[in-house]
């Protein structure tokens, strides 16, 4: 029996189509589009072909940027996942105070970024924060508005506390969820609390660390509302990372051309590391049911 | 090596034991001959894991102590105990090859390379897997991690026991008997103090020199496999061992005989009339089938051919009774008596054996 070809099915497909349409593709063609053409006011586009493509890639500027970048999400990545890891480790693993624990780690969470951000923009004042208050009372001259080191402390300790929570608690259901006759037979194998946890702990937590190192890699090279609210990309651009500094070009300058470029080359930036990632993780899927 | 003494051990899971049913292992006297090879038998759930584990020292008893020797080792921890275990479903180190695995336990007591690899060498001879020892763990087939897992509770040779928790579960029936030939063989040459768990009869009869069987938290009996054939303890060795189990018949004890709704059986011994709810056991071994208007009248239900023997499936006042006749046996036109051979019945008073005064000195053979 012949295939009966229905091509009337595809109209079923037409609203998902129109809402991706507006929700993902106009957007996105939009930026696109701004990204190959210049204009001098009153709504003409001149055709401008690959140039702010080129410009934003040999720019001085944005080169900073993105080193910022890249040295922030490092630093955080380097802080965040080896805390998280020893935060779970010792959470209780069951019990009244399982609960207090998680809840306690999941509050950071449930904290508006902008929020965050002023929380520690007051922390870190010398006069009235709690925190620079003190590190003044102690001779410390600190100035996170002035001195780029002291933004970069604040910066990324209120990244640390905004989102370890994440990885403890990513962490935790991966160790809740190693069978205890592990621990029962390391035990008997009489393995030091370093061996379980480099032999047994660590190569279970895999999975999900993997996605923890992908979510924090993300969001934090996404990062824009916390810094923008404590220091604004300052002192000078010391903390401008890619998203402040896109925002500075696109809307402080109005530079529609090079920002579409910029926008364009910093979602392909994601999409491949996401890539990267996602392509490990299956593969090391197979690996495991091989 | 060494003998290993449970004295007046208790353990509970709950914090505040209130009565006994609370105790998953009810009190218990026990000991371990240092280089014995026993099995400890029992259904699921009667507290033989929660015995390997306060043995091993996974787990702390709740009352009572655990001597090795004379050394008391109770609120020890498993690195001072040395013991090796094996657990029912596989354990290993993924991210090991095979040939670490196998050396970790040693590589923990700190021994020297050279020694780790002769030993690891020869535990993988042991368990059949020499080729593989390069291979990362990860990825191999439940038999293949439980061979390792079985391999790493063998490869120490200074351990004072070795407990198996029904090990042999996730194994193939072919490798099953080989493997168990195996830690046979090692119990002879090294003579470790072996405790193997498992609820299969064979596996406990073939491979232990003494069996223990456990029911309810409880051990119920210790003996040969013989014994526990011959004259179990407690209503739950007869049913339990054997295939099928022991006959129970609710009777009236007296004597030398016993009533059993109104038919009169030779008992082989002399009996003080036991209080309780009492039973005579007797195995299907032992019961024949006979025609005429001695033994027990029974309704016969059907006979199973097994191949070696035939099972008579019958019923005696509404309760399941068996009989095993030799292969080839033609029943006899009329048949419907059992009759039980005297000196092969016990008597039972709460599921607790009756032990006879004397045993009849000529205890009335009758014709079959």
């Amino acid at each position: 029996m012949d295939k009966v070809q229905n091509n009337k099915a595809w109209f079923l497909v037409l609203p998902v189509l129109v809402l991706v349409a507006f929700s993902a593709v106009i957007p996105l063609m939009t930026v696109v589009n701004y990204s190959v053409q210049d204009t001098f006011g009153n709504n003409v586009f001149f055709w401008e072909g690959l140039g702010w493509f080129e410009q934003v890639l040999t720019d001085s500027r944005v080169h900073g940027a993105l080193g910022r970048q890249l040295a922030f999400s490092g630093i955080i990545l380097a802080i965040q996942i080896p805390l998280g890891i020893a935060i779970a480790v010792c959470m209780p693993k069951k019990g009244f105070w399982a609960s207090v624990c998680l809840v306690l780690m999941a509050l950071p969470l449930l904290i508006p970024w902008n929020v965050v951000g002023t929380i520690w923009q007051i922390m870190g004042r010398g006069d009235i924060g709690l925190v620079g208050y003190s590190l003044s009372a102690l001779g410390i001259d600190w100035n996170y508005a002035r001195d780029p080191l002291h933004a970069w402390i604040t910066v990324i300790v209120m990244d640390v506390w905004h989102w370890t929570s994440l990885v403890a608690l990513l962490a935790y259901a991966g160790l809740q969820s190693i069978p205890q006759a592990y621990y029962q037979a390391a035990k008997i194998d009489q393995a030091s609390r370093w061996s379980v946890f480099r032999y047994i702990e660590l190569p279970k937590m895999q999975g999900v660390l993997l996605i923890a190192i992908l979510l924090r890699f993300m969001d934090s090279f996404m990062i824009y509302t916390e810094p923008f609210v404590v220091t604004g990309g300052g002192p000078g651009s010391a903390t401008s990372f890619l998203s402040i500094d896109l925002v500075k070009m696109a809307l402080g300058q109005f530079d529609l051309g090079p920002a579409a470029a910029f926008s364009l080359m910093y979602f392909l930036v994601i999409l491949l590391v996401s890539w990267v990632f996602y392509t490990v993780m299956t593969n090391l899927d197979k690996a495991e049911g091989r | 090596m060494v003998q290993i003494t449970l004295d007046n051990l208790a353990h509970s899971y709950l914090p505040n034991p209130q009565g006994e049913d609370d105790f998953a292992l009810k009190q218990l006297d026990h000991v371990w001959k240092d280089g014995e090879a026993y099995a400890l038998l029992g259904a699921s759930g009667c507290g033989k894991s929660t015995l390997l584990n306060i043995i091993s020292g996974l787990l702390v008893p709740s009352r009572g102590r655990i001597l090795f020797g004379d050394r008391d080792v109770t609120h020890q921890d498993t690195v001072a105990r040395n013991i090796a275990q094996v657990f029912q479903f596989p354990v290993v180190y993924d991210t090991m090859t095979v040939g670490d695995n196998l050396a970790f336990p040693l590589r923990n007591r700190g021994m020297a390379p050279a020694a780790i690899a002769e030993q690891v060498q020869k535990i993988a001879a042991m368990i059949g897997m020499e080729d593989q020892l390069k291979r990362k763990a990860r990825g191999l087939t439940a038999d293949a991690k439980q061979k390792i897992s079985l391999g790493r509770g063998m490869v120490r040779e200074d351990v004072n026991a070795i407990l198996f928790d029904e090990p042999l579960t996730v194994i193939d029936p072919h490798m099953k008997w080989e493997l168990r030939t195996q830690l046979k063989a090692l119990h002879n040459e090294f003579g470790h103090t072996m405790i193997y768990v498992t609820h299969d009869q064979t596996e406990a009869l073939t491979f232990a020199d003494k069996v223990v069987v456990m029911h309810d938290g409880r051990v119920v009996q210790l003996g040969t496999p013989e014994e526990l054939f011959d004259t179990p303890e407690h209503t739950f060795v007869g049913y339990f061992i054997g295939s099928p189990g022991m006959n129970l018949i609710d009777a009236e004890v007296a004597g030398d005989t016993a009533q059993c709704g109104g038919h009169a059986i030779d008992l082989g011994g002399h009996y003080r009339t036991p209080k309780g709810r009492v039973q005579i056991g007797i195995r299907p071994e032992f019961v024949t089938l006979t025609a005429g208007d001695r033994g027990l009248p029974v309704t016969i239900k059907r006979i199973e051919d097994v191949g070696r023997h035939q099972i008579l499936r019958a019923e005696f006042a509404g309760k399941p009774i068996n009989a095993i006749l030799p292969e080839g046996f033609a029943v006899p036109a009329g048949a419907n008596r059992l009759h039980f051979a005297p000196d092969r019945i016990n008597v039972y008073a709460d599921d607790w054996r009756v032990a006879p005064l004397h045993a009849v000195a000529n205890p009335v053979k009758e014709a079959v």
